[in-house]
């Protein structure tokens, strides 16, 4: 999966392999779980913070940005080691992640500037994006606000209340992604609890879809270009994406890198094969 | 008291563009006139309670104002999480407004009935808590409503609550009013029972010089009226249309008990059961025995060191 052109990382690439880096990082020295999660959504979350989101690092609040609700909180390594590589504070801090006082485990609002709102319970991020995104239309704003969901997350009911939602308000400025790694707490999504036909449902409640290989960080960019993927209807982007990826092998695609952290050597082997 | 709480936001929205008022499907034959002439400030989310109270958080965190309405367990329970982790932890700017407290839709069946709900929010920190008394003081709490920047819970009985203050009463956020004064027995009543104390106290009137004051913040509670009235009287009872667990009354016995003051004290409220029966606000009283003569009948049954009505006795209804 590795994209690698003439053997040079792109710059894309270079940031979410950086991003990695901080993740397995928290990971080993506080033996912290999340972190197969953490590692299938940074490509995603690169693409967004490094290439489409508009966004000043110096300005969190800015009124005019474009907001991200990051509703599977338990990702926070990825969350807060994106928004540190992208400057919005010291990465100094990420050596604080889930120490006593430090960074708390599941993200937090305003703990570091640039986290919108506290999560850690599923199924409530993209109700408040939706809230976001109906205030930004009424007064025609043109900000976007992004959610970013896990799959296992789709089994709440709330989200679908919220999908149904959006989609009846038309809400174009809305953009959900899914970062379907096919893993949720305990088993495989097909199954726990299938979501399959997936983007039937979505497409069912309104909204336009698009599927992609969540890894593909020059595709993800291409389909970014195209919000609203369908004129005047809220988007989503299932992104297809692989638990673990880039992590510790043993983990990789297995429920197992929702909880175990690695060890010394499985740590450096990580940022070895990183580069 | 719900006409009395939408025409009072009505007013307050036709000056403040940011109130928005978003129900969760209900509201039939109330906001007709508030939907017609701001329909750009209304939204009906659909029965879909969870959603709703995320959606308010998310226009609250772009500077809305949203009132979320629905009946009482609708909008505390079925979202209660939301309103803990949304709109509470994070401090938004959300006024939720329960319509149907204790057993305002008596016929409807216990599903309804709204007895839980000051129990279960009074845990979360930075709540205000209202629980009006009548129509006069429902315009009231949802004027300070809006002053207030954070989570605010207005609990509101339906329809034809009975006027209990003839003027507008000096009214302010936590502290309670003295409806009536007396000497010998302070009764301290929330919500709809406050005009049923006020019958009460007029039963009692002939033998004991009775106190009624309307405690229509429940959080933050009016402590140093408590305390002054525990201090100062014979006997203090708490009415309220809330289970026994967890409302007005349990809110009463905790600073009684930490103050360590000694007074004959009772909760009235609803037992710590499911009601079997359904029937209108009346009945649904008189089956938990808070009836302004059941509640009479029990506070000189207390005064002559006896038992109030017991359950067994409100099975012969």
């Amino acid at each position: 999966m590795k994209k690698i052109n003439n053997g040079k990382k792109s710059f894309l690439e270079e940031q979410a392999d950086q991003i990695r880096r901080e993740i397995i990082t928290m990971a080993y020295v506080m033996h912290s779980s999340h972190t197969g999660g953490s590692l299938s959504c940074v490509d995603l979350l690169t693409v967004l913070y490094f290439s489409v989101m508009k966004l000043n690092p110096h300005v969190p609040l800015d009124p005019e940005r474009d907001r991200l609700i990051f509703s599977k909180a338990h990702d926070s390594k990825a969350l807060y080691a994106v928004l540190a590589q992208r400057g919005f504070f010291n990465k100094r801090k990420l050596s604080t992640y889930e120490r006593n006082g430090g960074l708390p485990g599941h993200t937090t609002r305003q703990v570091v500037p640039g986290v919108e709102i506290s999560g850690g319970s599923l199924g409530h991020g993209l109700s408040v994006a939706a809230g976001m995104a109906y205030a930004g239309k009424i007064d025609k704003k043109t900000y976007r606000v992004f959610a970013i969901l896990s799959d296992g997350e789709c089994d709440e009911g709330s989200n679908w209340e919220a999908i149904h939602f959006a989609g009846h308000h038309r809400l174009s400025n809305l953009v959900a992604i899914v970062d379907y790694n096919k893993l949720q707490g305990f088993g495989r999504t097909t199954d726990v609890l299938d979501l399959e036909p997936f983007a039937k449902k979505w497409e069912a409640f309104g909204w336009g879809v698009i599927e992609a290989d969540g890894h593909n960080m020059s595709e993800i960019e291409k389909t970014f270009k195209k919000i609203p993927f369908v004129v005047d209807k809220p988007s989503v982007l299932i992104a297809h994406t692989i638990k673990g990826y880039k992590g510790v092998k043993r983990h990789i695609d297995q429920v197992s890198s929702q909880y175990k952290s690695p060890t010394e050597e499985e740590y450096k082997k990580v940022l070895e094969d990183l580069g | 008291m719900r006409i009395a709480f939408v025409n009072a936001l009505f007013e307050l929205a036709k000056k403040n563009k940011k109130i928005h008022l978003i129900t969760g499907d209900l509201g039939f034959s109330v906001f007709e006139e508030y939907m017609s002439k701001l329909p750009k400030q209304y939204l009906n989310a659909g029965v879909a309670e969870q959603n709703m109270t995320g959606v308010a958080v998310g226009m609250a965190m772009e500077g809305k104002i949203p009132f979320i309405y629905s009946i009482v367990p609708f909008v505390t329970m079925r979202n209660f999480e939301q309103v803990r982790n949304d709109i509470c932890y994070q401090n938004q700017n959300v006024k939720i407004v329960g319509v149907g407290l204790g057993f305002s839709y008596g016929q409807f069946g216990h599903t309804h009935f709204g007895l839980e709900d000051v129990g279960i929010l009074r845990t979360i920190p930075g709540i205000t808590i209202f629980s009006p008394g009548d129509p006069v003081e429902t315009k009231l709490v949802t004027k300070a409503a809006l002053k207030i920047k954070g989570p605010v819970y207005i609990r509101l009985g339906k329809a034809g609550e009975p006027t209990v203050h003839k003027k507008t009463p000096v009214f302010t956020v936590g502290k309670g009013i003295v409806v009536k004064k007396g000497t010998d027995i302070a009764l301290l009543a929330t919500g709809t029972m406050l005009p049923i104390a006020v019958e009460v106290a007029n039963i009692l009137e002939n033998k004991y010089s009775v106190a009624v004051v309307s405690m229509h913040t429940i959080k933050p509670l009016d402590k140093n009226l408590i305390i002054k009235m525990a201090k100062s009287m014979k006997s203090v009872f708490t009415l309220e249309e809330h289970s026994i667990i967890g409302g007005l009354g349990s809110a009463v016995s905790d600073i009684l008990a930490e103050e360590g003051i000694q007074v004959l004290f009772k909760r009235f409220g609803t037992p710590d059961r499911f009601n079997k029966v359904s029937g209108d606000q009346n009945y649904m009283r008189k089956a938990n025995g808070l009836s302004a003569d059941q509640l009479a009948l029990s506070i000189k049954r207390i005064l002559k060191k006896n038992k109030a009505i017991q359950l067994e006795e409100l099975k012969d209804l």
